[in-house]
C-alpha cells in the first residue's frame, strides 16, 4: 500500500501547491506506516521531480507523452487511476485546484472512493474513523468530514499545509505509461491562453497578495499596488467592481464570485470589505486593511489596519520595505 | 437541444453562520435560502442559448426536500420551462451526483449545466462525478459557453490562464462568471412560473460516502491592531517581526 500524491507541473517546475500536497501525502503515509509515491502531470523535468524527495516522496511516476503537457481531464483521470492501481493506493492526495477538483471528482467515481475537497489539515484517524477538516460556508466555517470506505481521495487547499524541505533527499523517477488512446484526449484544449501575471506570481498560488478596490479611484493608480506587491514578492488582486469596470482583468477579481485565495498575507487597499469580498479572502492567515473610513467593515476581519488615504500610505509602505532590505 | 440545469438551495450570502448546539447541523432558523449564486450563471446561460437556437427546453433540477420549492419556482420565473425535484435531503456530493446522473439519463439531456460549487459546502465535486457516472466529458470551471450544432466551445479556467475546449454533446459544464449576466425574474415570469410543471421524483442510488462529523466556526480574530497613518512604515516592521509574513 502506498499513498499516491498527484503532482502538477508547469513549464518544467513543480507547482508550489503540489509541494504542499506532496508534504501532506508523505505525512499521511508516515501516519499509516506506508510510503508516498507521486504521479506527475504537466510538463516536468526529471531533476525537478527527483527533488520531491525533499517533501518525503520516495518514487515519482512520470508519463512523458507530450499531449499530457496541458490539462486533459479524460487522460489525466485514466493516468492517475492506472498509477493508483499499480501502487495499490488506498489514499490519493491532490491539490484543491481546478485540475485537482476536476480529476479528483471523476476518480472518486471510477475508483469508488470517498472524496473530500478544500481540506485544511492532516487527517485524524482515532476510533477507527478517518476524519479530515475542510473549509465550508465560503470560509465562514469548518466541517470535520468522515470519509467512508476503503479508498479515499483528499484535495488539499492551497497554503494550508507547510511544505517540508528535507535537504538532499531525492525521489526515484520512473517512467510510466497508462496506454492512453486518442479517445482519452477528447477534451484536450484547442488553445491555451496564459495571462500576464504581475511579477510572474500566479494569484491562486501566491502566498502574499496586495489587492485594490474602488478606493484606488482608477487604473492609472495601480502602480502603487504593483510597487508594493513587487517589493514584497506578492501577486496583485482586486475587488469585483474594479474588474467589472475593466480597471483590472477579471482573473484578478477575488471573492465569492471570483477567485478564492488563502495566502499568508492579504493586504486590502481601498476595499470596503463587503461580505462577498470577504468570502474569497477570509481564510488568509494575516489580513491588513488600509482604508480611510474607520467604519469600513473590513477592519473587523483584519489583523492589522491603517486608517488613512491609500495614496499617502502605499508609497510609505513600499519605501519601508525597501529600507528593510 | 435539451438543457438540464442543476440548482442548489443555499443560505443567502450575507447569512451569519451558526450550528445546532451539538454542532452536527447548520442552524436554519431565520435563514433565507437562495438559488446558489454560481448556479444562476448556468441557468441564465442555458436560457440564453435556448433562445438563440429558437427552440429546445431548459429543465431545472434540484435535489432537496419540499422547502426548496420557492427557489425552484424562482428558476422557472427566470425562464426555465419545467422542473424536477428529487425528494431527498442532499446528503453529500456523491449522493447528489447520482440523482443528477439518473435524471439526466432518463431524460436524455444534451447539455448538463451547474454552478462551479455551492456556497455552503464548497465541494466543487458534483460536475466531475456526474460526468464520470454518465461517461461523458466535464468542463470545469467554465467561463464561457457557446454552441454550434452539437459542438460546444468553452473557456475553461486554469491557474494563470484559460483553455479553449471543444466538446460534443452530451457533456457537463460547471459555470462561473463572466459567462453571462444572471437574470432576475420579471412580473410575467413570476405569473407564468406558477403554472409550469414541477415533477417530484424519489431518490435512487447508493449510500453517501462522506458524513459531516462536526461543524466549527473559525477562531475569533484578536481584533485589529491599528497603526497610525503617519507611521505607516511601522506596519512593515510588525509584519516582519511579529506576524513573520514578509
Ligand atoms: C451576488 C454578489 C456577488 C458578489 N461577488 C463579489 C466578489 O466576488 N468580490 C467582490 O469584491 N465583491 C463582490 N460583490 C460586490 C460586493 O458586495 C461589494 O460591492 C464590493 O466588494 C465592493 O468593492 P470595493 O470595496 O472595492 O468598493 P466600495 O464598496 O466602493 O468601497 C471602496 C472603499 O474604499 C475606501 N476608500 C475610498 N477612497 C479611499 C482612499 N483614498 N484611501 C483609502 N480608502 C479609500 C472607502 O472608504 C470604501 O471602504 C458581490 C455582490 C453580489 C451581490
Amino acid at each position: 500500500m502506498s499513498v499516491l500524491v498527484v503532482v502538477e507541473c508547469d513549464g518544467g517546475e513543480v507547482k508550489k501547491s503540489s509541494l504542499e500536497v506532496a508534504s501532506y501525502g508523505s505525512q499521511v503515509a508516515q501516519m499509516l506506516g506506508a510510503t508516498a509515491t507521486a504521479v506527475a502531470v504537466g510538463e516536468a523535468t526529471e531533476a525537478n521531480l527527483a527533488q520531491l524527495g525533499e517533501q518525503g516522496i520516495t518514487k515519482v511516476l512520470y508519463d512523458a507523452e507530450p499531449r499530457l503537457k496541458d490539462f486533459v481531464n479524460g487522460a489525466y483521470t485514466k493516468l492517475i487511476a492506472a498509477a493508483a492501481q499499480k501502487e495499490d493506493s488506498k489514499i490519493i492526495v491532490l491539490a484543491n485546484s481546478n485540475i485537482g477538483a476536476s480529476v479528483g471528482s471523476r476518480l472518486s467515481v471510477r475508483l469508488q472512493a470517498s472524496l473530500a475537497t478544500n481540506v485544511v489539515e492532516l487527517p485524524k484517524t482515532d476510533g477507527g474513523n478517518f476524519v479530515v477538516k475542510r473549509g465550508a460556508f465560503s470560509g465562514k466555517a469548518f466541517a470535520d468530514v468522515k470519509l467512508e470506505g476503503e479508498r479515499k481521495i483528499i484535495a488539499v487547499k492551497k497554503n494550508s499545509i507547510e511544505a517540508l524541505h528535507e535537504a538532499g533527499k531525492t525521489a526515484q523517477v520512473e517512467s510510466f505509461s497508462a496506454q492512453l488512446t486518442d479517445a482519452d484526449f477528447a477534451d484536450a484544449p484547442k488553445q491555451v491562453v496564459m495571462q500576464d501575471q504581475a511579477g510572474g506570481i500566479l494569484l491562486p498560488e501566491a502566498d502574499k497578495v496586495v489587492s485594490g478596490g474602488r478606493g484606488m479611484k482608477g487604473p492609472e493608480n495601480w502602480s502603487l499596488i504593483e510597487d508594493l506587491a513587487k517589493a514584497i514578492g506578492a501577486a496583485t488582486a482586486c475587488s469585483k467592481p474594479v474588474s467589472d469596470v475593466d480597471w483590472r482583468p477579471h482573473h484578478e477579481h477575488v471573492g465569492q464570485t471570483g477567485i478564492t485565495v488563502s495566502p499568508n498575507l492579504y493586504i486590502a487597499c481601498g476595499i470596503s470589505g463587503a461580505i462577498q469580498h470577504l468570502a474569497g479572502v477570509n481564510s488568509s492567515k494575516v489580513i491588513v486593511v488600509i482604508n480611510k473610513d474607520p467604519e469600513a467593515p473590513f477592519f473587523k476581519a483584519a489583523d492589522y489596519g491603517i486608517v488613512g488615504d491609500v495614496f499617502d500610505v502605499l508609497p510609505k509602505l513600499t519605501q519601508a520595505v525597501k529600507e528593510l532590505g | 437541444m435539451k438543457f438540464l440545469v442543476c440548482i442548489s438551495n443555499v443560505p443567502d450570502t450575507t447569512t451569519k453562520i451558526a450550528f445546532t448546539p451539538d454542532n452536527k447541523e447548520f442552524n436554519k432558523a431565520g435563514v433565507q435560502f437562495v438559488i446558489n449564486p454560481w448556479d444562476e450563471y448556468a441557468l441564465t446561460r442555458a436560457i440564453e442559448l435556448k433562445e438563440a437556437q429558437g427552440g429546445g427546453t431548459v429543465t431545472v433540477l434540484n435535489v432537496g426536500e419540499a422547502d426548496t420549492e420557492p427557489n425552484i419556482r424562482k428558476a422557472l420565473a427566470i425562464g426555465a420551462d419545467d422542473a424536477i425535484r428529487v425528494n431527498a435531503h442532499p446528503k453529500d456530493a456523491f449522493f447528489v451526483a447520482q440523482q443528477i446522473a439518473s435524471v439526466a439519463k432518463e431524460g436524455a439531456y444534451d447539455v448538463i449545466l451547474m454552478g462551479k460549487e455551492s456556497i455552503d459546502y464548497n465541494g466543487f465535486q458534483v460536475h466531475g462525478m456526474v460526468g464520470e457516472l454518465l461517461g461523458i466529458p466535464t468542463v470545469a470551471p467554465a467561463m464561457k459557453l457557446d454552441m454550434s450544432g452539437n459542438t460546444a466551445t468553452l473557456e475553461r479556467e486554469i491557474e494563470g490562464g484559460k483553455e479553449i475546449v471543444e466538446v460534443n454533446t452530451p457533456f457537463v459544464a460547471s459555470c462561473q462568471q463572466p459567462m453571462c449576466e444572471p437574470r432576475i425574474p420579471n412580473m410575467r415570469g413570476i405569473m407564468t412560473a406558477r403554472t409550469k410543471p414541477l415533477k417530484v421524483v424519489e431518490p435512487t442510488g447508493d449510500a453517501p460516502r462522506t458524513a459531516v462529523f462536526e461543524y466549527a466556526l473559525p477562531p475569533k480574530k484578536q481584533g485589529v491592531k491599528l497603526i497610525p497613518a503617519e507611521n505607516a512604515g511601522e506596519l512593515i516592521k510588525l509584519l516582519r517581526n511579529e506576524a513573520k509574513v514578509i
